[in-house]
């Protein structure tokens, strides 16, 4: 692998924990220990970042499957097995470019650094880790793992209802999450005990004759190499494609693609709770609100993405069938999602609150794109959440700024601060607008790409998501000018400083992000582009069988009807 | 096998307890003087070091030791010396060998604890001796009166020391209440047993599936008499009271929250291992081609345990109470891939097992080091603020309760994985849906352990962790290994407890075979592939 077979992807992804592990032998007295901790945290993700960039030389986006793959015997029957593709690099990238800014933005906390940096670096191996994983139980291992450092980060270091917010994160999470975790298990039971995994490892022993590893049943390259292949029912003699998608009814409720339907629902679960969707987004406010400037930053830029990820790696070549016949209903709930969040928006005094309602309504977009199945949408989808990373960060980011100035988020509390700050308030100008989606930023390139594969989907649907865009204008809009412009009437913010060097340094790499994704987005959809194209063929090409097999069981089933 | 040399030879390690146990006891009769305090306390505690030194070494013999065999009465088998009272398997062995070490750790463990509550007597030790004896002899069974036995002498031994602190009016309680119910979930099981005996005409395991199987050809359809049926559910019933699974749990939480610590830690862990240990022999050992029958009742078991453990576990105060509500709730868990009633079920439940022993040791040498005030504390509300004032030791408290919810990467997710997979193979989808999600309920008391202590500020006077360095260690070592079990190399990857475990339930699973030769078991393809019922739903 060009000089690159030597476990870099396990490098990437646990020195970040290797340097949390280191953090435990610095002592916390004073403040000079703490900012020893700091600036050992921000080196070790930087030198992860410098690492990822060492991987981007390496990556080859046109090639076909997963790069720096490298697998180890695991526990239980499992394998340890770590690549990347087309679709997971920029996902990885965009966690090592964001950790050092977030452990930047969080120089000016004071109590328990020590423990506070251990849980950022340990939540950057977690983030990297969800994307990298080739296992689908070591993907859930990962995925529900960032559930402790997010949770402690929440409560320790979060605002006054920080306990209720950090137990609503957790096991509202969580209890989307183990749904999907029977699923899991119940594929790797089916596919492993198939005829078809016999023939499949049969074949495999056949061509590495000298191999040590057998190829597993949980590896997701053999989960989405059984979802498109045929099967036969052993019991029945009827054969199908991929996990069973033959319907059936069940206790009164009809399911259209059977099994299908249900571990697509499974997951689905899972990764709607994280994304999150309306309506199961209700933690995301809360623990939005009460999360610390960095850990709202992370939450909005990495974590939420892990949903969409997810939908793109599993819920989408996995159960293609099941995918089209809930894409209707996905599409319902995106388009609610992203009218109603944006109203609910429209109607908010805290300005975390109010970000945290417009990422529900951006991640709308996401999912729109994703169940659009063509191209352009899952493209605009992918970018939107790349995009999403930078804006969402940067605005949290700056909503942090003035919140440690003035030590409150209420928007009626602010007003003119484009006199005393003209800085922050030509920054918040540019994220404001990248949030809404100007042509020329980001924004408007996902959310472009995403409304265009809808509208090849669903003309109605297109039209109702788009109106989102101008909701959006609306309360991004009235956001800045209740913010920035008019008369400072607010005697105490009077003495207000502009944004400090070390807030600038956060926030422009995120700025300049924005705005050359927005006017050179060819340099992330040439590294995804690819592996996009293939996911939609094969999405296609399975379509297609589903309704060849659909047509023939349907004709067998007449000509029985018409021989009796 | 049928010298008596070779008899002996196979029970060694159990001879070698009882003999050593009495020796013990002598030596603890003559070297006590009744009227002087320090030399009592001083032969009590050699007593004491002693024991946990017998513990080991037998543990280590077991451990070492090789192939498998059957002693006593082996005359009678007709099928080459399988047919005994007491069988030493890799299954026996490998559930000895936890019960003897978690014995030895929790004996050595109390020394501090029973020292500062002049508790320090030689009887203690000894008992526990007993109680790993009875309960060595509970997993080598392969008869119900072997079975009762060793059941009986584990019972009455644990009687004891649950009121072993006479002046403490809760002790004494604990004691009572586990006796008197104890007596009469053993009536349940005698009585389940005799009604197996009536209808198989044989108290011996593999006499009763060649019964059992014959029974069931003789009836031409799947459904046992009814009368072994009733017979097999108060056998089951009994086990149930004996690992505290809902609804036989009542005295859970009063023996744990009553009994001196010490006692509370070993209850929790070695007892249950043989408890669990046993209904797996009996379940997939005589009753194996039943299974269809009582994998309901375990599944019923199972799915009480859990949610009870879950809900009941919330509104708790006191650590030791709320540990009691914790273990009924994984004593459910364990019963999950019972249920599934195969081989690798019983696997997933001996690694099950495993994990839950080594967390349980972890989070009770924790609460044996909590003190307050020079005296013994298990109030929750002790917890606050403890990441600020002892760090290392609240770092390590919540890798053990994130462990024993099941959090991934931690190894309790392994142990819960290991389960599920196992049900869900088996066609048992349900259950698994039931279990997580009582997982996620469960998720919540153990959230809130971690709140007190990372997100409370401390109290005035906070805890102070008293101990020595083998609590410390043992606390840290396994704090550690929660997340070092899923490293995905050598030797790490889980410890090796899967491949030992699975070797463990092979031999189980044979030992039957060879007595009496199973039924096809239905294809998996079978229970799942009829399209109006995939997922076993």
């Amino acid at each position: 692998m060009d000089g690159l077979d030597y476990r870099w992807l396990t490098f990437l992804t646990f020195l970040p924990l290797v340097g949390a592990g280191l953090t435990l032998l610095f002592s916390e007295r004073n403040e000079s220990d703490q900012l020893q901790i700091k600036r050992f945290a921000l080196g070790v993700t930087v030198i992860t970042f410098l690492t990822s960039l060492i991987l981007l030389a390496y990556f080859d986006p046109s090639k076909e499957g997963y790069q720096f793959v490298e697998e180890s015997k695991w526990v239980a029957g499992l394998t340890y097995k770590l690549g990347v593709d087309g679709l997971s690099f920029p996902f990885v990238l965009l966690t090592t470019f964001l950790t050092p800014l977030v452990i930047l933005a969080s120089w000016s906390v004071t109590s328990r650094v020590k423990e506070y940096m251990i849980a950022f670096l340990a939540l950057e191996t977690l983030m990297i880790g969800v994307f990298v994983s080739l296992d689908i139980v070591l993907f859930y291992l990962f995925f529900e793992g960032g559930l402790i450092p997010m949770f402690l980060i929440i409560g320790v270091w979060g605002g006054k209802d920080r306990v209720y917010a950090s137990f609503k994160f957790f096991l509202y999470t969580l209890l989307g999450s183990v749904l999907m975790l029977v699923a899991m298990l119940w594929m790797i039971s089916t596919v492993g005990d198939s005829a078809w995994f016999k023939t499949f490892v049969d074949a495999y022993k056949a061509a590495n004759p000298d191999a040590t590893l057998l190829p597993v049943a949980s590896d997701i390259t053999v989960l989405t190499e059984y979802a498109s292949a045929a099967h036969k029912d052993p019991a029945t003699g009827q054969s199908f494609i991929g996990f069973d998608p033959r319907s059936f009814s069940f206790l009164g409720i009809y399911l259209p693609a059977g099994v299908q339907s249900l571990l697509w629902l499974a997951f689905f679960a899972s990764f709607a709770v994280k994304m999150p969707m309306w309506p199961v987004h209700t933690w995301l406010p809360d623990a939005h609100v009460q999360a610390p400037t960095a850990g709202s930053m992370v939450l909005a830029a990495i974590l939420l993405k892990m949903g969409g990820y997810g939908l793109l790696r599993f819920s989408l070549p996995m159960f293609p069938q099941a995918s089209a016949d809930f894409a209707n209903f996905v599409f319902v709930l995106s388009v609610v999602a992203i009218i109603y969040t944006s109203l609910v928006a429209l109607a908010q005094e805290d300005m975390k609150k109010l970000i945290a309602y417009s990422s529900v309504a951006h991640m709308g977009y996401v999912t729109l794109g994703i169940f659009a199945g063509n191209q352009q949408g899952i493209d605009g989808a992918v970018f939107q959440m790349i995009s999403h990373g930078f804006i969402s960060a940067g605005l949290f980011m700056l909503v942090g700024v003035i919140y440690e100035r003035a030590h409150t988020r209420e928007i009626s509390a602010f007003g003119g601060l484009a006199e005393r700050m003209p800085i922050y308030a030509a920054l918040l100008m540019l994220f404001a607008m990248a949030n809404v989606g100007l042509p020329g930023t980001s924004g408007f390139v996902g959310e472009i790409l995403a409304l265009m594969g809808a509208f090849q989907a669903s003309h109605w649907v297109a039209f109702a998501a788009t109106s989102g865009v101008i909701l959006s204008a609306a309360y991004m809009l009235t956001l800045y000018r209740r913010v920035a412009l008019g008369e400072m009437t607010n005697k105490a913010l009077e003495t207000i400083n502009d944004m400090t060097a070390r807030e600038k340094l956060i926030t422009a790499p995120l700025a300049a992000g924005a705005i050359i994704l927005g006017v050179y987005p060819s340099l992330a959809t040439d590294m995804f582009g690819p592996t996009t194209a293939r996911l939609v063929a094969g999405v296609e090409r399975a379509e297609a069988e589903a309704k060849k097999a659909d047509a023939a069981l349907e004709k067998r089933s007449v000509e029985l009807v018409s021989t009796k | 096998m049928d010298s008596i040399s070779a008899d002996l030879g196979v029970a060694l390690p159990e001879i070698a307890l009882a003999i050593g146990g009495m020796a013990l006891l002598m030596l603890g009769v003559f070297r006590a003087k009744r009227d002087d305090e320090p030399s009592q306390t001083a032969a009590a505690q050699l007593i004491l070091y002693l024991a946990t030194a017998l513990l080991l070494a037998v543990g280590v013999l077991v451990a070492l030791d090789g192939a498998s065999a059957g002693a006593f009465d082996c005359a009678a088998g007709k099928d080459g010396g399988r047919a005994c009272l007491f069988v030493d398997d890799t299954f026996s062995r490998f559930a000895k060998v936890l019960i003897l070490f978690a014995s030895a750790i929790m004996l050595i463990l109390g020394v501090d604890y029973m020292r500062r509550h002049q508790m320090m007597q030689f009887e203690y030790p000894v008992l526990i001796v007993f109680a790993a004896l009875g309960m060595c002899m509970m997993v080598s069974a392969n008869d119900l009166m072997s079975l009762y036995m060793g059941l009986e002498l584990q019972s009455l031994s644990l009687y004891v020391i649950a009121a072993f602190r006479r002046d403490s009016l809760r002790s004494t309680e604990a004691g009572l209440k586990y006796f008197v119910l104890g007596a009469l979930s053993s009536g349940l099981l005698l009585y389940g047993a005799s009604l197996i005996y009536g209808f198989t005409g044989s108290t011996r395991f593999d006499e009763i599936a060649t019964a059992v199987v014959k029974l069931l050809e003789a009836k031409e359809e799947t459904a046992a008499p009814i009368g072994l049926l009733f017979g097999l559910v108060f056998l089951a019933s009994g086990l149930a009271f004996k690992i505290s699974a809902a609804p036989f749990h009542m005295w859970t939480p009063d023996v744990y929250e009553g009994a001196p610590a010490p006692v509370t830690a070993f209850f929790a862990t070695a007892p249950k291992v043989a408890a669990l240990a046993l209904f797996g022999r009996t379940m997939m050992g005589p009753f194996q081609d039943m299974a269809a029958q009582w994998s309901q009742v375990i599944a019923a078991l199972a799915v009480a345990s859990m949610f009870l453990g879950a809900f009941a576990g919330i509104g708790q105060t006191n650590i030791k109470r709320l540990m009691a509500y914790s273990s009924i709730g994984h004593m459910g868990f364990a019963l999950v891939p019972l249920a599934a009633g195969t081989e690798a079920g019983v696997s997933a439940m001996l690694v099950y097992l495993v994990i839950y022993l080594a967390t349980n040791v972890g989070v009770f040498a924790f609460i044996l080091m909590m003190t307050r005030d020079g005296a013994q504390s298990a109030r929750l509300a002790d917890l606050d603020g403890l990441a600020r004032t002892s760090p290392g030791a609240a770092a390590g408290l919540a890798l053990l309760l994130f462990s024993l919810a099941g959090i991934p990467p931690l190894w309790g997710f392994m142990a819960k994985f290991a389960a599920f997979s196992a049900a869900v193979d088996a066609g048992l989808a349900w259950l698994a849906v039931a279990a997580v999600v009582s997982s996620v309920i469960s998720a919540y008391y153990y959230l809130n352990i971690i709140r007190r202590m990372y997100f409370a500020e401390p109290a005035a006077n906070p805890l102070q962790l008293g101990g020595g360095v083998l609590h410390r260690a043992t606390f840290g070592v396994v704090a550690l290994a929660m997340i070092l079990a899923v490293a995905p190399f050598q030797p790490f990857n889980g410890f090796g407890a899967e491949e030992a475990a699975s070797r463990a339930a092979k031999s189980l699973t044979e030992h039957r075979a060879t007595a009496a030769p199973a039924k096809p078991a239905p294809t998996k393809e079978a229970a799942l592939g009829a399209p109006a019922a995939p997922l076993g739903l």
